[in-house]
């Protein structure tokens, strides 16, 4: 996992609720067995139309918003299924960022699992960004001073501590886990005879 | 004196391999369920990093997501498809996990087979690649729905770090009216919280009206608790659920059941325990509902009318209601029993198991038929849920009615397999999410419950199905 220091870039905006993960990456680009690729199929529901023709004016079809890096959305993004699909594929399309008021939890934690900066901010905050992005404003995120900057606009967000931590040094946590192998090794010593096993 | 804890409390503690201050805590995990969408690069992972997954006894994969329903004889024809289920097979093999290929008798949906195995038991902690594991939470599991890194995660050292969920309890207390099923308890349920009213929580369903339903009631009723945003749903055990697990393959046997039975009853939330949050529901309020919109608290009662976009206060939500109605091409004002469907679909996590087939078989009766312009299909939870259902002859109910009766797989609740609604087609679905997209591209789905759906069936559009009996 890269770690994440500081990003910088423009900012696209798809100010909608509850964006789920069946509209971030339709089920049909689910049967690869990669990890990457899938970013040409972001959004493709609403991106493409029936004849898989470009939809002109679909936010991340517009030539002023090729290249952002921060994605600024509406509350519960991410939204549904656990298919970390969804965040490999806004990764893959270049974003390093999403912005929203509030994330869907099993999303928020395959972010921190991948190393893309899921960023809560308020409401009021949320929209004043989504306004800058649609002048073409640029934004820097800060994951160290947990600071989101946009021209004269500084706003502060909260993360986990761990998840931060992780997030900086760029930590595996399948790594940090095995540390700690004689606790497991310990815990399945006293676990109930009953138990089903296979 | 101890503190009073909740159910949710007692399995999270007793997980716990590793709490430090600062950071999540490290759980074990008792049960990991495998399919083949969200695990081959979960595998691919833990073999390039040399490792082996620590205990493939706790470990069960089945295939459900990409299977096709009918011609199984004739082969995966989709070649991507058949990519992914012949690596879930490779890798289980390579790691002598137990798998239910789609010849084995007992393949069929994750979520359906753990229970049926008996190996979804009172106060584990069981995660799936699959946000719908909520559903074993019935059992008075914690059951949590995890991303592919987090499988990988859980093969490797058979733990999941997480921070701990808030608590949440939902009451519905008094009898469910006739007509109104476990199905439409979570949709009320999600009705009055919102899609995201249970971020950061976990569930458990209590009150009068959840001791009454059955296991497979209560299996609905937690399926659906991702729908309403929540970590997880839990049900606390009772003797409907020993009852339901006594028996199974994987169920304690001899002196191993009774102190298994003791353990479990010991589960329950403790008088006075504290919830971070707690709603009430009245029973008798709740209505059959069906939904309008492209999400799963878009739902109005089945004698509504469709809202207008300025029926909704909040601006994203009326943008959001403008744009499911738009999709779902609806007229406000119109009741939803004037409706018309082009297809029903009877399957999923949600409403696939043996109840709900005889349920929805016993509004066949007095030789009540599909109609003309409808296009119907039942796909069975399990292989065994199917063979169950056949001998109980419900198989020849739905096909002499005009259904068409499929193999287990999730199918179209999700349509990642041939089963798809072509655009513009509306159905009415017993299956778990309307999203835009969800069972095919421009298709229109409207949850309901396995009644709701037989009788829209027959109907070509909605009805009550407390006046049509």
């Amino acid at each position: 996992m890269k770690p994440i220091d500081v990003i910088s870039g423009t900012m696209a905006p798809l100010p909608r609720a509850n964006v789920d993960t069946d509209q971030i990456i339709p089920k049909q680009f689910l049967k690869r067995v990669e990890r990457s690729g899938f970013g040409p199929y972001l959004f493709f529901d609403l991106a493409y139309d029936a004849e898989n023709e470009p939809i002109a004016d679909f936010v991340l079809n517009r030539p002023e918003y090729q290249g952002a890096t921060v994605l600024v959305s509406g509350p519960n993004f991410g939204c549904g299924s656990s298919r970390e699909h969804a965040p490999w594929s806004l990764e893959d399309w270049g974003f390093g960022a999403i912005i929203a008021p509030s994330f869907a939890d099993i999303f928020y934690n395959n972010c921190i699992n991948i190393g893309l900066l899921p960023v809560v901010l308020g409401t009021a905050e949320v929209e004043e960004l989504t306004a800058a992005a649609t002048t073409g404003a640029s934004v820097t995120i800060d994951l160290d001073a947990q600071t989101v900057t946009s021209g004269a606009n500084r706003y502060h967000f909260d993360i986990d501590p761990f998840a931060k931590h992780r997030l900086t040094e760029g930590l595996d946590q399948v790594a940090l886990t095995l540390q700690h192998n004689a606790d497991i090794e310990t815990f399945e010593t006293g676990r109930p005879a009953y138990l089903p096993s296979l | 004196m101890t503190t009073p804890r909740t159910m949710f409390d007692k399995v999270w503690t007793e997980h716990v391999v590793r709490s430090n201050p600062g950071e999540p805590d490290l759980l074990f995990v008792d049960l990991h369920l495998v399919h083949e969408v969200t695990s081959p690069q979960a595998f691919e992972a833990l073999d390039l990093a040399g490792r082996r997954v620590r205990r493939p006894d706790l470990t069960l994969a089945t295939v459900d997501h990409g299977v096709p329903t009918e011609n199984r004889a004739g082969g995966i024809r989709d070649p991507l498809s058949r990519a992914q289920i012949d690596a879930l097979m490779r890798n289980c093999r390579n790691h002598e996990i137990m798998v239910f290929g789609i010849e084995d008798p007992r393949q069929g949906i994750v979520h359906v087979i753990g229970p049926e195995q008996g190996v979804t038991q009172p106060g584990m902690v069981i995660v799936c690649g699959d946000s719908h594991t909520s559903t074993h939470g019935a059992f008075g599991a914690l059951a949590i729905g995890i991303g592919t890194s987090e499988v990988e995660h859980v093969l490797a050292t058979q733990t999941l770090s997480q921070l701990k969920p808030k608590a949440m309890a939902i009451n519905v207390d008094g009898e469910l009216p006739l007509g109104v099923t476990a199905k439409d308890v979570i949709l009320g349920i999600i009705a009055q919280i919102g899609v995201a009213g249970g971020n950061g929580h976990v569930i458990e369903y209590r009150g009068s009206a959840i001791r009454s339903l059955s296991m497979e009631g209560r299996m609905t009723i937690c399926n659906m608790s991702i729908e309403a945003g929540a970590r997880a749903g839990m049900v606390a055990p009772d003797a409907t659920t020993f009852a339901y697990i006594k028996g199974r393959t994987h169920a304690p046997q001899g002196a191993d059941w009774a102190a298994a039975v003791d353990q479990w009853g010991q589960l329950v939330t403790d008088e006075g325990a504290r919830f971070d949050t707690e709603i009430s529901i009245d029973a008798a309020d709740l209505v059959p509902f069906v939904s309008w919109g492209t999400n799963p608290a878009q739902t109005i009662p089945v004698t509504g009318l469709v809202p207008a976009a300025n029926d909704f206060t909040d601006p994203l939500e009326a943008e959001a209601a403008a744009r499911a109605l738009e999709y779902m091409g609806l007229t406000p004002g119109t009741p939803i029993v004037d409706v018309p469907i082009d297809r029903v679909f009877f399957g999923s996590c949600t409403n696939a198991r043996i109840e709900d087939l005889r349920a929805g078989a016993a509004m066949l009766q007095g030789g009540r038929a599909v109609h003309p312009d409808v296009s119907a299909m039942v796909v069975p939870g399990s292989g065994l849920v199917k063979l169950q259902a056949e001998e109980e002859g419900l198989d020849l109910i739905f096909k002499e009615a005009g259904f068409e009766w499929r193999e287990a797989g999730c199918s179209m609740c999700l349509a990642m397999n041939p089963d798809v609604l072509g655009p513009g087609e509306r159905c009415a679905s017993t299956s778990n999410r309307n999203f835009e997209g969800r069972q095919g591209r421009a298709g229109r789905t409207h949850l309901v419950s396995p009644e709701m759906a037989v009788a829209a069936a027959v109907n070509g559009h909605f009805v009550d199905v407390r006046s049509w009996r």
